[in-house]
């Protein structure tokens, strides 16, 4: 890559010290962009472990009667598939692309805190070795879901050590991040770069930072009174012993809810950058986008009971998380509002990046349209643990989390590589992908309404229809997905077509006034903010 | 406010009707099947609007929103020359999209509420049945009948026929099996729960092991079992019927093996089968007592 | 010099993190008494199994309604005991205090000691519900054949609201693993003094 960058002599940076060596370039980084390069690969790695779980899945549901699999793996596939997917695959990326234009958006030389931000890298890799090992242990891996809900999470054997392990490695990679995300945003910006002038995507990763810190410690708590209760002897959730087993699940989706936005906000992030550059028009409702965003990771906090509407909570209980519930549909519904304004009176085009982020406000609107029919207690008590609710968090998480990163790598991917990317593949990438996942996913939604509980290894033949078509589509978005790493890998090392400094006609913001690639450092003398230069320069409101 | 209550009464006069047309075949999995069924009892039916006035006010919604969305991608591209517009905000407009969301909320919220406190009401039942969940089979204990205590107590499991076919590469074709004329795979039990229609029924839920669910989606609702703490709900089924549903929590390995399939039948024919199974129950229990020391049935 | 301030703040930032992960982190574990207080004042739902608070001193008996009390008995798979009631309910005034007998029986071959956890339902009526001698409060040593008559004593609230007419005591009977244990060692269920 260096050799493919050309002299070039801008004021703020014409050096390029890279590392020579393969370790010191990347084990011992402290480069906010190669590190983020770190998260992003890695991130895509997991996503492929994670939706070659998938697949197992799909296949064995592909129709009724146990053809592939032992209900016992089925239920490991089920539990892995998804926190491979969450901790592995939508976290990481996020904070990948968090660490590559973060420093870039506001003008800083790199992140606040660069040593530790190696660790929290380099600690993921073993946290997620830890946790597919024990696939191979005697007994497999966890089968009780990522939930883990005792007292059946307590049935397994070492797994439940090594996966406790994992996730308070992850957990303290995640805490790591967010500190230091949240020391570069407060410390580190340009002269001139206020809190207000910063682009969205820096403001959706300061807020979900504070969730982060706020609540993944609560995991590590909730996981940890776990592994008493398995080895030590305590009664935290054991009915026996004067425990509680559904307090486990009160302290578990306290950090369970926030978790959910934390995979969703920096996705409203990158789609409130994307819309306005291929609209060439700013943002629509700047404030509002912000204050959505903090009243969305407010409210996170109070309604995490509606994931556990079943218990048998009192009405008292019920109603009051129904309402909470209901509240977050306003500033989400604002966010969706704005989005459309934005592109109102615009001057559009639809590269893939503006397609996938167009599809990110459709189907995501659709999965909070489920979310919202979730939130209503009384019609919830058939769609709790049903595959209504499967088909809504897919449309949120793959439709919304996943599809936003896939939008951002392309939008992205230029300033990262100095290489256009195919368009014409990116758009075949895109088409087939936002088909193929509405195949897989949306009938999900008949079958819960048909009576179809998930995590169940097999099924009634009247949910064979459906189950064929979302396998079918499940293989098919599968498949799609290596054209997406084609993609990739063309644009780094074979795509001829050079990438100009703003890369999109209608970009704004700091990190397209560095060259592309981006030089290994940039902003090492602060950037001085000129008019025009910012998207949300002049924001009376 | 007049119209919405007798389109109200003409849907469930004819979610009603559609029940005594098709049978229980409309309460229990179709192929095919679209859409929550209203089930088979008022509370289910309550459910199913609940659910039906959910899902049309989405798909209001999303009409206007999309629409405007398409719209907008249709009208406003570059490739028709036009010059962007520089507006950033518009309060009016922003105001006005605060507030009828919280209108359109309050109007799903209402009905909700009022069902969900109907639902709790668990006074006043004319029976009790209890539920516990094992790791992966269902017991029902008829506490008692109109006050009387009753000894009936019974296991139910998946029935043999399924239990064959879903070992992993038993080859046999789940469309092999039917139960009456409804294909039953994984959604059948060797004794079913009975119980009378028109009466209502309290259901007392817990579990020995780990936590389950006990769903019947034509009862309108599901409800956890948890070790250590029960869990009451009710229903009174009002038309005569088999009702199937199964475990909704996961609880190991065979979680998807423990259905539930619950039987209404009248009154009178209730009362008769209360009757031969609490004179079986008390035979057995002779049986058992002229054997030289009684085994515990599950020990270990 | 800007540089250093900015190491500075970073620092400062990086401290103050610290301090919020371990109060967020000390949060979840004051969650398990934050439950039960919430549960018990907010909701009414006692999870404490223990002797209650209330007073039966000036207990005023409310003749003028009953109350249906039904009684619900599990033992846990694991434990070799039968577990019953001596009557399935119990239709009382609230207000006065009631005293009903469970027997259980260890059908197993070895002493074991069990407890008993117990739960009311409807849940959110719990509150009302008052235990002043339970067998639930202590371990049960049962020798193997043993039976034993356990008596509860209790009372319903006359505040009870006047909609309920009908609550359900269950108790569910576990192995007590650590004492059971112990007794097959020493002898003796209790741990050793000192």
């Amino acid at each position: 890559m260096a050799a493919a960058n050309p002299a070039i002599h801008d004021v703020h940076d014409d050096h390029d010290h890279k590392p020579q060596g393969f370790l010191d370039r990347w084990l011992f980084t402290t480069n906010h962009k190669d590190i983020g390069t770190l998260y992003l690969v890695f991130s895509l790695t997991m996503f492929f472990i994670g939706g070659t779980m998938a697949m197992l899945i799909r296949a064995e549901l592909f129709k009724p009667g146990m053809q592939l699999m032992q209900p016992e793996f089925f239920n490991e596939m089920t539990s892995m598939h998804a926190l491979v997917m969450i901790f592995g695959a939508v976290m990481p990326a996020f904070v990948g692309l968090g660490n590559w234009m973060i420093p870039l958006q506001i003008g800083a030389p790199d992140m606040a805190l660069p040593r530790m931000n190696n660790w929290s890298f380099w600690i993921l890799p073993f946290a997620f070795l830890l946790l597919l090992s024990t696939i191979f242990m005697p007994g497999g891996g966890p089968q009780g879901g990522w939930t883990m809900y005792p007292p059946l999470a307590l049935q397994g054997g070492v797994n439940v050590a090594f996966s406790i392990f994992a996730i308070h490695l992850m957990g303290i990679s995640s805490i790591m991040g967010a500190i230091n995300i949240i020391a570069t945003i407060l410390n580190m910006r340009a002269p001139g770069m206020d809190l207000l002038k910063m682009p969205v995507f820096v403001w959706s990763w300061l807020i979900t930072a504070f969730l982060l810190i706020a609540v993944m410690p609560v995991l590590a708590g909730a996981v940890t009174m776990l592994l008493t209760d398995k080895f030590f002897g305590t009664s935290f959730f054991h009915a026996a012993g004067g425990g509680d087993p559904v307090m486990y699940q009160h302290i578990f989706w306290f950090f369970g809810h926030p978790e959910v936005y934390i995979m969703i906000l920096p996705a409203f992030g990158i789609i409130s950058e994307i819309i306005p550059t291929f609209s060439r028009k700013p943002i629509f409702g700047y404030q509002a986008m912000v204050y959505a965003i903090a009243s969305i990771a407010f409210l996170s906090f109070i309604v995490w009971a509606h994931h556990m509407f079943s218990v048998g909570m009192p009405l008292g209980g019920e109603l009051f998380f129904m309402y909470a519930t209901m509240l977050i549909a306003i500033p989400t519904g604002v966010k969706v509002f704005n989005w459309i304004s934005t592109m109102w009176g615009g001057a559009m085009t639809f590269e893939t990046p503006m397609l996938f982020a167009i599809a990110f406000v459709v189907l995501f609107t659709i999965g909070g349209f489920s979310g919202v029919m979730c939130a209503i207690v009384p019609a919830d008590f058939q769609y709790q643990d049903s595959y209504f609710v499967v088909a809504h968090f897919h449309y949120v998480l793959v439709t919304g989390a996943v599809f936003a990163i896939m939008a951002s790598a392309y939008y992205w991917l230029p300033k990262w590589s100095g290489h256009m990317y195919s368009e014409t593949w990116g758009k075949i990438h895109f088409w087939s992908s936002v088909i193929s996942v509405n195949v897989l996913f949306f009938p999900q939604h008949f079958l819960g309404l048909a009576g179809m509980p998930r995590r169940i290894p097999d099924y009634n033949v009247a949910f064979a229809d459906f189950n064929m078509i979302s396998s079918i589509g499940g293989f098919w978005f599968g498949a799609s997905q290596l054209i997406f790493v084609g993609v990739i890998i063309h644009c780094v090392y074979f795509s001829k077509q050079k990438a100009t400094t703003q890369v999109w006609e209608g970009a704004r913001g700091l990190e397209w006034t560095v060259p592309s690639p981006a030089p290994h450092h940039t902003f090492s003398t602060p950037p001085v903010l000129k008019p025009g230069m910012l998207a949300h320069d002049d924001v009376s409101h | 406010m007049a119209m919405i209550s007798s389109v109200r009464r003409a849907r469930r006069a004819f979610a009603a009707f559609a029940l005594l047309a098709g049978g229980t075949a409309f309460a229990n999995p179709q192929p095919w099947q679209l859409n929550m069924a209203p089930g088979a009892t008022s509370i289910s039916q309550r459910v199913h609007e609940v659910h039906m006035i959910a899902l049309w006010v989405c798909v209001g919604i999303g009409i206007i929103v999309f629409g405007a969305m398409i719209y907008a991608m249709v009208k406003f591209r570059k490739s028709k020359g036009v010059v962007p517009a520089k507006f950033t905000h518009n309060s009016t407009l922003e105001a006005v999209w605060t507030v009828i969301p919280i209108i359109v909320l309050i109007a799903m919220a209402w009905p909700a509420t009022k069902l969900l406190v109907d639902m709790a009401d668990v006074d006043n039942s004319d029976m009790t049945i209890k539920i516990t969940g094992y790791q992966w089979k269902w017991r029902y204990e008829y506490v008692d009948y109109y006050k009387k205590p009753t000894a009936v107590n019974f296991i139910s499991t998946l029935d043999a026929d399924s239990n064959r076919i879903r070992q992993p590469g038993s080859g046999l074709d789940p469309k092999s099996i039917k139960d009456g004329d409804y294909a039953s795979y994984l959604l059948n039990v060797d004794k079913p729960l009975v119980v009378p229609v028109g009466v209502k029924v309290r259901f007392v839920i817990t579990a020995d092991d780990v936590i389950h669910s006990w769903w019947v989606p034509a009862l309108g609702w599901k409800q956890d079992a948890i070790p250590g703490i029960i869990n009451d709900q009710w229903t009174r089924v009002d038309v005569p019927g088999i009702y199937r549903g199964q475990c909704a929590e996961l609880c190991g390995k065979d979680h998807g093996f423990m259905p539930i399939v619950v039987k209404a039948v009248p009154k009178a024919e209730f009362e008769q089968w209360l009757a031969t199974q609490e004179s079986e129950t008390a035979a057995a229990k002779a049986a058992a007592t002229a054997q030289v020391a009684p085994q515990p049935a599950t020990q270990g | 010099m800007e540089s250093k301030t900015v190491a500075h703040r970073n620092a400062s930032v990086l401290k103050t993190g610290a301090v919020v992960v371990a109060c967020s982190f000390l949060f979840g574990f004051a969650m398990v008494p934050v439950y039960r207080i919430v549960c018990e004042h907010v909701f009414g739902i006692k999870l404490a199994n223990g002797a209650t608070s209330a007073t039966t001193a000036n207990l005023v008996e409310d003749t003028s309604r009953t109350v249906t009390v039904q009684f619900v008995t599990n033992v846990n798979s694991k434990l070799p005991w039968t577990f019953e009631a001596e009557r399935p309910s119990i239709e009382v005034h609230p207000g006065k205090l009631t005293e009903v007998w469970f027997d259980a029986t260890n059908t197993g071959g070895e002493a074991i000691v069990g407890n008993a956890v117990p739960s009311v339902a409807p849940s959110n009526v719990s509150q009302f519900f008052n235990k002043t001698e339970c067998f639930c409060f202590t371990e049960q040593t049962l020798a193997a054949g043993e039976t034993r008559r356990m008596p509860v004593r209790f009372f319903v609230d006359p505040q009870l609201p006047k909609s309920v007419r009908e609550l359900t005591l269950s108790y569910t009977f576990y192995t007590n693993e650590v004492a059971t244990r112990r007794l097959s060692e020493t002898g003796s269920p209790l741990p050793a003094a000192g």
